[in-house]
């Protein structure tokens, strides 16, 4: 097969970082903390080279948008398996609002450029929990999407995603091509082993600037404030049941 | 004045030198101040940054789990080998053109260390395949690296570096081990002891006498050879019992009659010594390394364990007696590693590191101990306790004041090449 792959990653700051929202409020603090590739991107690399060992596909692209520090996620993408990488500059104000709109857009523009055949992507991103970027570059495609993916399969040309849903799984067919949404069971992503990681500096990570696939990255949203989750108040014990419905009426909850 | 300035900067933003990097205008300043004096900087390069974050994640999520088993049952833990070798975190020194990946001692230290925080006695067991390689790869011919370091990157191989017998440990020129040529072929007659991957090894490194003439000289009395481990005559021993590093084989070798053929021979016949000796400049850094990452694991139990403990209405840690306990482990730990660092990254520029590696080896190995004795007096009674992760960092620490040099030999080291300098 003649596939090529693209494989969206997103720094992120480490999932096992405390985070600590800036003083300012205007968001969470980011200077000289620990960052890494999102844990769902991380299967969807996995995924995307696990098809390439399956020879289902030819080509893994990784792309990731943001300032100089995401070439390190793309490192990481071309240590797990990826063939080349591609860097979407963006940085300062435009990267502090940059969200799924404005993704999506740009990968649905780096699809058609590349002619890629699949879109592999996190479910969602740790940090902002969106879980939209997939089914928006989809739509501005008008390709089908197997999204919270938990097994993939390639049949002759069409696409068998098992997908969790609330209900239990749901298995789909989908024509290719198509975008795909990692979830946490799809797979176990795999090391970078330390020959990979020597190999992955050979290989290419192309820049590329919003303006020049024609994406305006402009956001509509603004974020007005910041705040940690209101600290948990200690309770109150009562001592009859009576009482707790006392209470419970006085606090309008009943 | 600039240039002071930038230096102060450069020193300054090199202290965090193993978070996620400064911001661009300090990046500038370590750069300049690289320039300004020929590199000395405590910044790691992106690659070793991801090396030490395989080898961190390999180490905590897969040996910190399966240690204490392996401790207890004393079992080879070829499962964690047979991982480490396929990620690459095993054999880094081994040339490029054998298969290998040509590190420098200073990433094969960032790895080292990260691995014994898992667990020392995996981590030895992965390192004795080191010592027994460095002779091979500073004195051996292109055929002898072909053959047996080439193997080592092919399959998962341990190999065991036979030098010390029952008789002599740190008189290495008292070893009573014999060689007799014999036609094309050595016949080896002798008793090693103590022989880290003893009865795991594909083949060993061997030093042997082969002037029976005791008024030769060390450096002329010794050659070193391969020995294949399935050679016969080559007995091993049982796997000896030892206080910690429980999961390492450690045995006796007996050697009967082996025949060895002249073409394993390292360099030539005399040869040996200076071989055994020059291969402790190269693997005793990441033996202070290993035991830096083992104080280091003290010092992260014992914090954690601080933060939650309570007594006398607070947090253990909050008392100053336990702060600073930890406040001296923190101090000691730091300075071990730069002390490996430094050490490796002499012999990496092509210098003779003898002093700085003695250096290292010997204040790790200290500090080790008492790190982890540290530990297990903040754990309290629960330190004492082998539900607790800290009572076995203790009884795996002491080794690392007796192999590869004891801490007295280290000292002898020190001082002669210090007095050396003086005299110069």
């Amino acid at each position: 097969m003649s596939a090529r792959v693209l494989v969206g990653v997103k720094r992120v700051i480490d999932y096992a970082v405390k985070i600590r929202v800036k003083p300012d409020r205007t968001g969470v603090v980011t200077d000289g903390v620990k960052h890494s590739m999102n844990p769902f991107c991380e299967i969807a690399v996995e995924e995307a080279v696990k098809l390439k060992e399956k020879k289902l596909v030819k080509e893994v692209v990784a792309v990731s948008c943001g300032p100089q520090q995401v070439q390190e996620t793309i490192r990481t993408a071309l240590a797990m398996g990826a063939d080349r990488g591609i860097h979407v500059e963006v940085s300062g104000k435009d990267y502090e609002t940059l969200g799924p709109l404005q993704v999506s857009k740009i990968l649905a523009a780096l699809a058609k450029k590349e002619q890629a055949d699949l879109i592999i992507l996190g479910k969602q991103a740790i940090d902002d929990d969106c879980n939209q970027t997939g089914q928006m570059t989809a739509a501005l495609l008008d390709w089908p999407q197997g999204t919270f993916a938990s097994e993939v399969n390639i049949e002759a040309d069409k696409l068998k995603v098992v997908r969790e849903i609330d209900g239990g799984l749901e298995t789909i067919k989908i024509n290719l091509p198509a975008v795909v949404t990692a979830d946490l069971r799809l797979n176990t992503p795999r090391y970078a082993t330390l020959p990979n990681i020597m190999k992955a500096k050979k290989k290419k990570i192309a820049n590329v600037k919003p303006a020049d696939l024609g994406v305006d990255v402009s956001s509509r949203l603004e974020v007005l404030k910041v705040d940690e989750p209101p600290q948990r108040q200690a309770g109150v014990k009562v001592e009859t049941v009576h009482d707790l419905v006392g209470k419970l009426k006085e606090a309008g909850r009943i | 004045m600039i240039f002071n300035k930038v230096l102060r900067a450069g020193v300054q933003a090199g202290r965090r030198f193993q978070s996620t990097g400064p911001q661009a205008g300090v990046r500038a300043a370590i750069a300049a101040s690289r320039e300004a004096h020929g590199g000395f900087s405590f910044e790691l390069t992106d690659q070793q940054k991801e090396f030490q974050e395989v080898a961190r994640k390999f180490a905590r999520e897969e040996i910190v789990p399966a240690a204490p088993s392996y401790d207890r049952s004393g079992e080879y833990p070829f499962p964690l080998i047979k991982r480490a070798w396929e990620l690459g975190l095993m054999n880094g020194h081994i040339p490029e053109d054998c298969g290998g990946m040509g590190l420098g001692i200073f990433d094969a230290c960032l790895i080292t260390e990260e691995l014994a925080f898992g667990c020392t006695g995996v981590q030895t067991a992965i390192e004795a395949n080191s010592l027994g390689q460095m002779p091979v790869i500073i004195a051996g011919n292109d055929a002898q690296k072909k053959k047996y370091l080439g193997r080592m990157t092919e399959e998962p191989l341990m190999c065991a570096y036979c030098v010390t017998e029952p008789g002599a440990g740190s008189d290495v020129a008292g070893i009573k081990t014999r060689a007799v040529k014999k036609g094309d072929e050595y016949v080896v007659n002798g008793q090693k002891m103590w022989i880290t991957n003893g009865g795991k090894a594909n083949w060993y490194f061997l030093l042997a006498r082969t002037d029976p003439d005791p008024k030769c000289p060390a450096s002329k009395a010794f050659t070193g050879f391969i020995v294949e481990a399935d050679t016969p005559g080559v007995q091993p021993g049982r796997k000896e019992l030892n206080m910690g590093q429980r999961s390492s084989d450690t045995r006796g070798i007996t050697f009967e009659d082996v025949k060895i053929p002249k073409e394993n021979v390292l360099i030539g016949e005399g040869a040996g010594f200076k071989i055994a000796m020059g291969a402790f400049d190269k693997t005793r850094p990441p033996v202070a390394a290993g035991a830096t990452g083992l104080a280091q694991r003290a010092l992260e139990e014992a914090t954690k364990y601080a933060l939650e403990r309570k007594t006398f209405g607070k947090f253990i840690a909050e008392h100053q007696a336990v702060s600073f306990l930890l406040a001296e482990m923190a101090m000691k730990v730091e300075l071990a590693r730069m002390a490996y660092q430094r050490a490796a990254w002499e012999v990496d520029q092509g210098r003779r590191n003898t002093y700085y590696a003695s250096i290292a080896k010997a204040f790790a190995g200290d500090i080790a101990n008492q790190c982890a004795a540290d530990a297990v007096q903040i754990f309290g009674g629960n330190g004492f306790n082998s539900e607790y992760p800290v009572e076995k960092l203790m009884r795996d620490a002491k080794i690392y004041q007796i192999y590869e040099g004891t801490a007295q030999i280290q000292r002898l080291i020190i001082s002669r090449e210090h007095l050396g300098k003086f005299k110069q």
